[in-house]
């Protein structure tokens, strides 16, 4: 309360409501749910047929936005790779005595730990048939990991292991694209392999094993991340 | 449908509210939590599952793990 009466407080109050006004007001006049661009249209129209993924979101992702997938997988490894190099400069490892987690903590983690693993592969093995995906299959994977830094604190997750998972899914990804550059079209990640039957899981060609490949490299760059938050505390 | 979406954005807007004013910062990172799982629903509610997913796992689980784990390296309460 007590910041809120100095000026710094005043300050930012006003920056705040300017703020909050100009975003109502620029705002106001876009009706909601209204389909305005015609790229919208046409991928609601034509997604199903052009890529064979049930899962209209991964047929975006994966197949007509993938170059920019691509990207996002980028900002994710540069901020893990940033991460790293931040807290590794510099601080000497202080090895304190690990706190044993509660009998409670302990055996959830002992027995979540393999259900949640597993649902995340789920997520993001039928990202093209359900909803999830390659991000989402990840983040669960890592929230997995997290679950093992709180409750099982002996067990250890080697960094070399995540870090080859890492690197090798994130080739793959490019060399799938590299290949469909090759013999599929004439764009980078086309679609080169038989779209297969309608909603089954072998279906929508390279949408399946990209999905893999982001899936494990979110996973791995998660589990990266907790790792190294945790070594020195 | 509208019901239970407004109490829901009541709820973020408190729950963000309460986040400005507590000084016991675990206090106001389970608050932020809290409006993590409320966009969740919110995002389930205006039929996007896959961005629901994205956001439970990520905003509800790892942010929250990473910053009480930032908390332990530094100090709990705000000065």
């Amino acid at each position: 309360m007590r910041d809120l009466l100095s000026i710094r407080g005043a300050i930012a109050l006003g920056l705040l409501i300017i703020i909050t006004l100009g975003l109502v007001f620029a705002t106001a006049d876009i009706p909601f749910g209204d389909p305005k661009s015609n790229v919208g249209t046409y991928y609601l129209e034509n997604g199903r047929r052009e890529t064979g993924a049930a899962n209209l979101v991964t047929s975006v992702v994966a197949s007509y936005r993938a170059l920019d997938t691509l990207g996002e997988v980028a900002v994710l490894f540069i901020a893990a790779t940033g991460l790293s190099a931040i807290l590794a400069a510099g601080t000497k490892r202080i090895d304190r005595k690990l706190e044993e987690a509660s009998l409670v903590l302990a055996t959830g983690c002992r027995l979540f730990f393999p259900l949640i693993l597993l649902f995340g592969v789920y997520l993001f093995l039928h990202g093209h048939l359900t909803p999830g995906g390659g991000f989402q299959g990840g983040a669960v994977i890592g929230s997995a990991f997290l679950l093992i830094y709180l409750g099982c604190r002996r067990r250890k997750v080697s960094n070399t292991k995540t870090d080859t998972i890492e690197s090798m899914s994130g080739l793959s990804f490019v060399l799938i694209g590299l290949i469909g550059l090759m013999i599929g079209g004439s764009f980078f990640l086309s679609n080169f392999l038989p779209k297969g039957e309608f909603y089954s899981l072998f279906s929508a060609g390279i949408l399946p094993l990209l999905y893999i490949a982001i899936g494990l490299k979110v996973g791995s760059e998660f589990a990266g991340i907790i790792d190294n938050m945790m070594e020195e505390t | 449908m509208i019901i239970l979406a407004t109490v829901i954005v009541v709820f973020m807007l408190g729950a963000a509210i309460g986040i400005f004013f507590f000084k016991d910062l675990m206090n106001a990172v389970v608050a932020s939590s809290l409006v993590s799982l409320m966009t969740t629903v919110l995002f389930f509610l205006l039929q996007a599952p896959d961005v629901a997913m994205a956001e439970a796992a990520i905003g509800v689980a790892l942010v929250t793990g990473i910053f009480v784990i930032a908390i332990r390296r530094t100090e709990r309460y705000e000065k």
